[in-house]
């Protein structure tokens, strides 16, 4: 499977080019950008971790393009997404978050389905990939 | 513009005796008067009856929005009446419309109660729109002070926190409503709700009048909705919704439904505009309590909404929305199957998404309105739309909508997978055209059929509906500029 989160999923994977353009937007609407890596691509994980704070005062896309290569060097089997944030009052949120690596095999979720009374189920849904395998040994 | 008849009567006891007076009379018109911060303003169109004098005429709303009665009463006298009467204040006839003029009336903050949408259309709508010296008037737009704006809660969720719940920025939302909208069974109906949520949609809806029929009761159908939701989650990694109608007879059955839906954990919910006021504001309450997003479709708005000349101007409706506290409003398309003159519909977006909204007459918005911070309200493009408007779309509405393509997502001829993957895949195609510099507006359909080399699904969705508009005149358009069309 093909794990869709992020704004340009559904497209082929972009290349540097791409996503310099991306940042160079980015960069133009003053927002700041970030880079999160993880092995636990569940949808609830909101929390990927920063591979360093979002960098504010970087205004240069050829920089920012050099950390994101910087962190596939360090974990090259991980999902790797660019953020950006826009801090305007009425907004202070993420505003565009795509995937720039992700690992070669996805295994995927599993849905698992509890009965409860009546004809309810409850739902969770838990990543193959992370099924007794710790951190960093994952993908 | 004052005459004898419009000026008001200053002799307490000529003024108190009994009898009828022109409502300018009574004090109801002020050419004078400067609104005060704190009043609460709203234009009317007015077309009065022949031979009834305009400034009159706007009296006469003033009055029978406030305290008026058709005749002189004693009992003002026990009260601080000058304060409690809403005063016209400006008359303008409206451009190249003989007989009709914009009429303007501030009321003041106590005539209201704090935090009802229902008190506040009580008075503003409440009788004056059957006065029969009117041939007809339509409330065109108002204005809150902020005093007033903060004694009401408003969306639940709004914009940003519903993105952060769902993980999904930069992009529309992309959704679909389940179609046949009656008839399916829970099975079947959950069928359509996985295979578009599987295909790329991040939302399906169940319609407006999807309520708890013969064919499906309510219970069926959001089990079988959440199994597919879920089921549609973990194959793609996102997370996904359907909003489920929880609309009912009473608010105890609105109430059980939104329950339900919550233990089954569905993350949005949807009632429909018919519900009225006061329910709208109790839900959304308890979407507040429950973490809930709350979808607004505008069942039963074109009955009111649509003409010029008589009824309430839809973007009332979505500023009394946002106050009485929606996350989802339906808000027009412009390029669909269903009402809305482009600029006009921009309008409506704007009064969702802006946090200080500006007078933009070509828009439609005559006052300013500082929001005080109330969260955005998602507007949402629903009717008529397909892949092959993307880029109209895009560009006339920007990035925090919900474009919903129902039709045109199971009615693609490879399957309502198929038809979910193009409508996301010229969605993404766009955004990233879009933010690359391109001009999307004139370059669009180069970048879906350069995606759809690609993509078969687009591919196939172009050939079946590339051409398909819905090119008619707007009867809601701006008195102020020209307005575009858009094919």
């Amino acid at each position: 499977m093909r794990i869709t989160q992020g704004t340009f999923s559904f497209l082929p994977d972009l290349t540097d080019k791409q996503i310099t353009a991306q940042l160079e937007y980015c960069l133009g609407k003053g927002w700041a950008v970030s880079i999160e890596y993880t092995d636990d691509p569940h949808p609830r994980n909101t929390y990927w971790d920063m591979y360093g704070n979002p960098m504010f005062d970087i205004r240069d896309a050829a920089a920012i393009l050099l950390e994101i290569n910087a962190c596939r060097k360090t974990f090259p089997r991980h999902y790797i997404r660019v953020m950006a944030f826009d801090s305007t009052h009425g907004t202070e949120s993420v505003v565009l978050s795509f995937i720039v690596q992700r690992p070669e095999n996805e295994p995927g979720f599993r849905l698992i389905r509890t009965e409860k009374p009546g004809r309810t189920l409850r739902y969770s849904i838990e990543s193959y990939a992370m099924q007794n395998n710790p951190a960093g040994s994952r993908y | 513009m004052s005459t004898a008849d419009s000026t008001q009567i200053t002799d307490q006891k000529k003024r108190y005796s009994a009898g009828v007076l022109k409502y300018a009379q009574m004090g109801y018109w002020d050419g004078d008067y400067e609104p005060k911060a704190t009043d609460i303003l709203a234009l009317f169109r007015i077309t009065p009856q022949d031979g009834v004098d305009a400034i009159e005429a706007a009296a006469a709303v003033a009055g029978e929005s406030s305290t008026a009665t058709w005749t002189v009463v004693w009992t003002d006298r026990l009260t601080a009446c000058d304060m409690y009467r809403a005063k016209a204040y400006r008359v303008d006839p409206v451009p190249n419309t003989p007989g009709q003029y914009f009429c303007y009336v501030a009321y003041d903050l106590s005539l209201f109660e704090e935090g009802s949408i229902t008190n506040v259309t009580a008075s503003i709508i409440g009788n004056v729109f059957s006065f029969k010296p009117l041939k007809a008037a339509r409330l065109e737009d108002m204005q809150f002070p902020v005093a007033y704006m903060k004694t009401f809660p408003g969306p639940p969720t709004g914009i940003s926190v519903e993105r952060e719940r769902l993980d999904k920025f930069g992009r529309p939302l992309l959704g679909a409503t389940t179609k046949p909208k009656l008839g399916l069974s829970g099975r079947n109906y959950g069928r359509v709700v996985y295979e578009g949520l599987k295909g790329g949609l991040d939302f399906m809806k169940d319609d407006e009048n999807i309520n708890s029929q013969p064919f499906m009761h309510w219970r069926d159908r959001f089990l079988f909705v959440m199994d597919a939701v879920n089921k549609a989650s973990a194959e793609t990694g996102e997370v996904k919704g359907s909003y489920l109608n929880v609309t009912a007879g009473t608010m105890e059955e609105m109430y059980r439904r939104s329950q339900f839906a919550k233990e089954l954990g569905s993350v949005i919910v949807m009632i429909d505009l018919v519900v009225g006021y006061t329910a709208i504001q109790s839900m959304s309450h308890w979407c507040r309590q429950n973490d809930m997003i709350l979808h607004l479709h505008r069942a039963g708005h074109g009955t009111y909404t649509r003409q010029k000349n008589h009824g309430v101007s839809f973007r009332v409706i979505a500023k009394w929305m946002r106050m009485a506290g929606v996350d989802h409003i339906h808000a027009g398309t412009a390029v669909g199957k269903l009402e809305g003159d482009p600029m006009t519909v921009q309008g409506y977006y704007n009064i969702c998404r802006d946090t200080h909204t500006k007078v933009d007459l070509p828009r439609g918005i005559f006052f300013d309105q500082d929001w005080g911070a109330l969260r955005k309200v998602m507007p949402v493009a629903s009717g008529g739309i397909h892949a092959g408007q993307m880029h109209q779309l895009i560009d006339l509405f920007g990035d925090d909508v919900v474009l919903q393509f129902g039709g045109g997502t199971i009615g693609h001829p490879d399957g309502i997978q198929a038809g979910a993957t193009a409508n996301r895949v010229a969605l993404e195609a766009m955004v990233l055209a879009r933010n690359e510099g391109r001009d999307i507006k004139n370059e669009g359909l180069d970048v879906l059929r350069d995606a759809a080399k690609w993509c078969s699904p687009l591919r196939a969705a172009l050939d079946t509906w590339g051409d398909i508009s819905f090119n008619y005149t707007a009867t809601d358009t701006s008195d102020f500029a020209p307005t575009v069309s858009v094919s």
